[in-house]
């Protein structure tokens, strides 16, 4: 699996996919976080990091599926994965080397965010004066929520030879399972479960965690949907042997 | 290590791709793997390979069952696939570090393997240019190399000399011919003059139906087919005369003084004629041997129906 994973991560590397995709992060992040004024943090007033992780999330709805939708469905138009099939590795070890690279290349991209923390941190009146523990509840949402939308992203890939439907289905799904049960549960038709069909969607979870609050249920429910994305895809790259 | 297809069958939805085929490649030999488009060469390599499942059959490589232990099998298979499905965006050197890598190759010796592939395919000039940068020829030796990194034991190549032109295809020929002592190879092909360089036998399946299993000279001499040699004379020569020698079959007039002489095919019968024209007096201005001899049996064999008229 870790010669895949250090293959992948290289190739992001060698193209200029890696460069682009922090780059328009950072960039957007940064605009959004300390220039524009309708969200800057400057003209807000208040010690805190709310932009970044409520903003953050759709940036890296188009983001993610940008990295990953190159990982299967090129290799399938390529005939590589033939190649890879072939090789003494099993399915999990091309899946799970794939999914790590691109999932590694996405917290990358979110390290250089820490600056923020550190400048509004120094901004405080008092100096200090942030919510810590929200902060880094937050961050562990985002990690994990990147996981969530990188394991849906390599699904995409594997069901198409077309990167290009490979990101539409990618960005379109990521959406759905980040705020699309939020949007359901408004609906009047099951006005009585609305809090039941919220939990199904990311956001709920993700809110939760970015009130510095670490539940384990939470935790559970992100992972939950990262091996069920991954183990679909499992099963369509297994589907060969059909 | 040997290849063994027993009643190999593979079904793909209602279309029969192979249809109970059993055949060995006995450690050391190399056989020639011949066959239309689409008679089941690739799906039968794939299957060899444990990239596909069989529907029914068994194939063991090396004695290793593909379907029961296909880690054992991919560890001691090198595989070219058809097409030569590459890296593009990789360098030379990096691309064969990588696939070595996946073969449990480390360190120093994965370095050494590495270089001497390199070495090997003739690719010293072009290790560090990318492989989109590479010619067709080139990539084929990549394919090559990637194939043989590991020292595998058995090497199953599709279709390795396809769209290569006359010097690349000499040289790849010759490229196997060296690396294949001691391993056991099977490769697909159309084009017979390569079986006739390389292969100690032929397969020759049609339509998923194994058509022919045979040694290069058993199948020519098949049939009553010998070697056709083509023979122009300047000067009145008769076909009576050339009847006459010994190991002639038969002999028909071409035009003229050109004659088509089919022989039993068990001695060379070029310094015969030659000797023949000397002693009559007579100038040989043409002599060749037909090469398409072989071309005529794969046809046969694997004509659309041979049963419709």
């Amino acid at each position: 699996m870790l010669q895949v994973l250090s293959k992948e991560f290289n190739s992001f590397l060698n193209s200029l996919i890696a460069y682009v995709v922090i780059g328009v992060f950072l960039l957007s992040m940064g605009l959004l976080v300390w220039v524009f004024p309708e969200t800057s943090v400057l003209d807000y007033g208040y010690a805190d990091m709310e932009t970044l992780f409520s903003v953050g999330p759709y940036v890296f709805i188009f983001l993610v599926p940008a990295i990953t939708m190159r990982s299967f469905a090129e290799e399938k138009k390529a005939g590589t994965l033939e190649l890879l099939f072939t090789k003494p590795l099993t399915d999990w070890d091309i899946l799970l080397g794939k999914y790590f690279a691109s999932l590694l290349l996405v917290w990358f991209a979110l390290i250089p965010t820490l600056v923020y923390y550190y400048s509004i941190y120094r901004l405080g009146n008092p100096v200090g004066n942030i919510d810590t523990a929200g902060v880094m509840g937050s961050y562990i949402g985002l990690a994990l929520l990147a996981a969530v939308f990188c394991a849906v992203g390599i699904f995409a890939s594997g069901i198409t030879p077309n990167q290009i439907v490979a990101f539409i289905v990618a960005a379109f799904l990521s959406f759905v399972v980040f705020s699309g049960f939020d949007a359901l549960s408004t609906l009047e038709f099951w006005s009585a479960n609305a809090l039941r069909v919220k939990q199904l969607g990311l956001l709920f979870h993700y809110e939760s965690m970015s009130r510095g609050l670490i539940d384990a249920r939470d935790v559970v429910y992100f992972i939950s949907v990262i091996f069920l994305m991954l183990s679909i895809t499992k099963l369509i790259l297994g589907s060969r042997q059909w | 290590m040997s290849l063994v297809i027993q009643n190999l069958t593979k079904i793909y939805g209602e279309q029969k791709a192979i249809n109970n085929i059993s055949f060995t490649v006995q450690t050391g030999e190399i056989v020639g793997f011949l066959g239309p488009n689409g008679a089941g060469k690739s799906s039968t390599m794939k299957i060899a390979t444990c990239y596909l499942p069989p529907t029914s059959g068994r194939v063991l490589v090396g004695g290793f069952d593909v379907v029961e232990q296909p880690m054992l099998v991919k560890q001691i298979t090198g595989y070219l696939p058809e097409h030569n499905p590459l890296y593009l965006d990789l360098y030379v050197h990096e691309y064969l570090s990588f696939i070595g890598g996946l073969y449990g190759l480390r360190g120093a010796r994965l370095k050494d393997r590495t270089l001497e592939m390199i070495e090997l395919c003739g690719l010293t000039n072009e290790q560090n240019k990318r492989i989109e940068t590479l010619s067709k020829g080139y990539r084929q030796r990549v394919g090559l190399a990637q194939a043989l990194l590991h020292d595998p034991k058995v090497l199953i190549l599709d279709e390795p000399t396809s769209g290569l032109d006359p010097n690349q295809l000499v040289e790849i020929r010759k490229l196997i011919k060296d690396i294949s002592r001691n391993k056991t190879v099977i490769f697909s092909t159309h084009i017979m003059q390569e079986v006739q360089a390389l292969c100690d036998r032929v397969v020759v399946i049609n339509k998923g139906e194994l058509v022919a299993d045979d040694t290069l000279t058993n199948l020519l001499r098949r049939d009553g087919k010998g070697i056709t040699l083509l023979a122009e004379f300047e000067g009145n020569v008769t076909a009576q005369q050339l009847s006459a020698l010994k190991g002639v079959r038969q002999v028909t007039v071409v035009e003229g003084s050109k004659f088509r002489i089919a022989t039993d095919g068990e001695t060379d019968l070029r310094p015969e004629i030659f000797r023949f024209a000397a002693d009559n007096n007579l100038s040989l201005i043409g002599l060749k041997q037909e090469e398409s001899s072989l071309e005529n049996i794969f046809r046969e064999l694997t004509a659309q129906d041979p049963t419709m008229p």
